[in-house]
């Protein structure tokens, strides 16, 4: 029965370091800068479904998507991508150590962002059919940075 | 005592031998690609893309991609692999091959030297490549910028530091049949062609063994990052649920349908796929959702 308690305890024990383990608090601009990709993604959601007829097309709700992107891609990058906090530094995250070795390519990155939002902001109440060619240069900015600073899954 | 040591160095000897001969480069019979009387520079070009020739072999920091110099590095467990020059410089690159030495580069991984190549450069895949697709992306890699850098050394661990071995792994892996044997359609006979053979999505995409190999019986079903990493995602039924159009739309894209965007060397992928006809990001999606389930461990 003593052996069984010890065990008992012992599992419950692990169990609770486990749990811990996995629900380990990223820190703040870490989660900051992925719940900024998190609104960026919920906005393109909108857009895309709408440029892929999977949505009607409804001009003012895409001008507010548009909008807001632009809005995110305004946000200074560098108090959210602190040093330290790399996939290398931590689990959870995918941004590459590059990004701090050559943090002016980084920047760079992000202002095409900055440039391909305020494209798709211009035309984001003209037309479904104006939305794919603007989406398609957003998704480029995307890549262009995910290339260099962002590992695989 | 002493007859038996003879008879046992003898077996030893002849083992040996038996090995040197078994690792000994297979390159293809002269005859084949002998003559070249030119391909077609503009389907060629189609292939170097679908390929994705310049996704490893464009330098690194290079924004032309076009300028195949090499210079990217390939970290694995066997050490690292760096991209050799394939530009048509006749020094430095392959400017002064033959089509048959480019076709026995691709289809066999033998070197005009006659050694073999690492499997970094993805021939097991090239192996099931059209003979036409062959001469024509020769015709088109011909018409691209020559680079003077010289090709650096792969900076490999004993004993994968020694080729002649790489026979024997050839033995045990280079296999040209199909992966998935039966493909009714003309779609989904496409879409094998470029996943299992052009776009070697299986190098990355489906799990090695210990010896490098990739685990045919767990094709595309995911596995480490070579560069150790992050993982691989899987293709398979089991761990895809996207839908035929989400397939097409992140290769023209590179959004998945939760409108997250890929990263890593996924991205170049993208790249070349976004500038390949609809139909072919098509031919992938149909491939993709006709994969069967991996078998369980």
């Amino acid at each position: 029965m003593k052996i069984t308690a010890t065990g008992l305890a012992l599992t419950a024990g692990l169990a609770t370091f486990a749990t811990a383990a996995l629900a380990q608090e990223l820190p703040a601009p870490v989660k900051a800068r992925q719940g900024q990709f998190n609104i960026l993604a919920i906005n393109l959601g909108i857009l895309g479904d709408m440029a892929r007829d999977k949505a009607p097309y409804d001009a003012e709700a895409a001008q507010m998507a548009a909008d807001t992107i632009v809005a995110v891609s305004m946000i200074n990058e560098a108090p959210l991508f602190r040093e330290g906090t790399s996939e290398m530094d931590l689990n959870g995250t995918r941004a590459k150590a590059e990004i701090w070795d050559d943090w002016n390519g980084f920047a760079e990155k992000w202002a095409g962002l900055g440039s391909a939002a305020a494209q798709l902001q211009q035309v984001a109440a003209a037309g479904p059919e104006e939305l794919g060619p603007a989406l398609g240069q957003l998704g480029g900015a995307c890549k262009a940075c995910h290339d260099t600073f962002r590992a695989p899954e | 005592m002493r007859r038996l040591f003879g008879f046992l160095l003898l077996v030893a000897l002849l083992a040996a031998g038996a090995v040197w001969m078994i690792s000994a480069p297979d390159p293809l019979p002269a005859a084949e690609f002998a003559a070249d009387a030119g391909g077609d520079p503009a389907r060629g070009q189609t292939i170097f893309t679908a390929a994705g020739c310049a996704s490893c072999h464009h330098a690194p920091e290079s924004e032309d991609k076009l300028l195949l110099a090499g210079g990217q590095r390939f970290p694995s467990e066997f050490g690292t692999f760096t991209a050799p020059n394939i530009s048509p410089h006749p020094q430095q690159g392959i400017g002064a091959w033959s089509l048959h030495d480019f076709a026995n580069a691709l289809l066999r991984g033998v070197s005009p030297e006659g050694r073999h190549y690492y499997p970094a450069f993805p021939y097991t895949s090239y192996i099931r490549m059209e003979p036409q697709d062959v001469v024509d992306l020769w015709s088109y890699i011909r018409t691209l910028p020559a680079s003077d850098a010289a090709s650096q050394p792969h900076g490999l661990r004993f004993p994968f530091n020694l080729r002649r071995g790489l026979g024997l792994w050839k033995q045990l892996y280079l296999e040209p049949a199909w992966v998935l044997a039966s493909a009714e359609d003309e779609t989904l006979r496409r879409g094998r062609y470029l996943v299992e053979a052009l776009a070697h999505c299986g190098e990355c995409h489906t799990p090695r063994d210990a010896l490098g190999g990739l685990q045919r019986d767990a094709w595309l079903s995911g596995g480490p990052a070579p560069d150790g990493t992050g993982r691989i995602p899987a293709l398979t039924p089991d761990a895809l649920s996207w839908s035929h159009e989400d397939i097409a739309y992140y290769l023209e894209t590179g959004f998945t349908p939760d409108y997250d965007s890929a990263g890593g060397h996924m991205v170049e992928v993208i790249d070349n796929f976004a500038r390949l006809p609809a139909e072919d990001r098509d031919a992938v999606a149909a491939y993709v959702k006709a994969l069967p389930a991996p078998a369980p461990d």
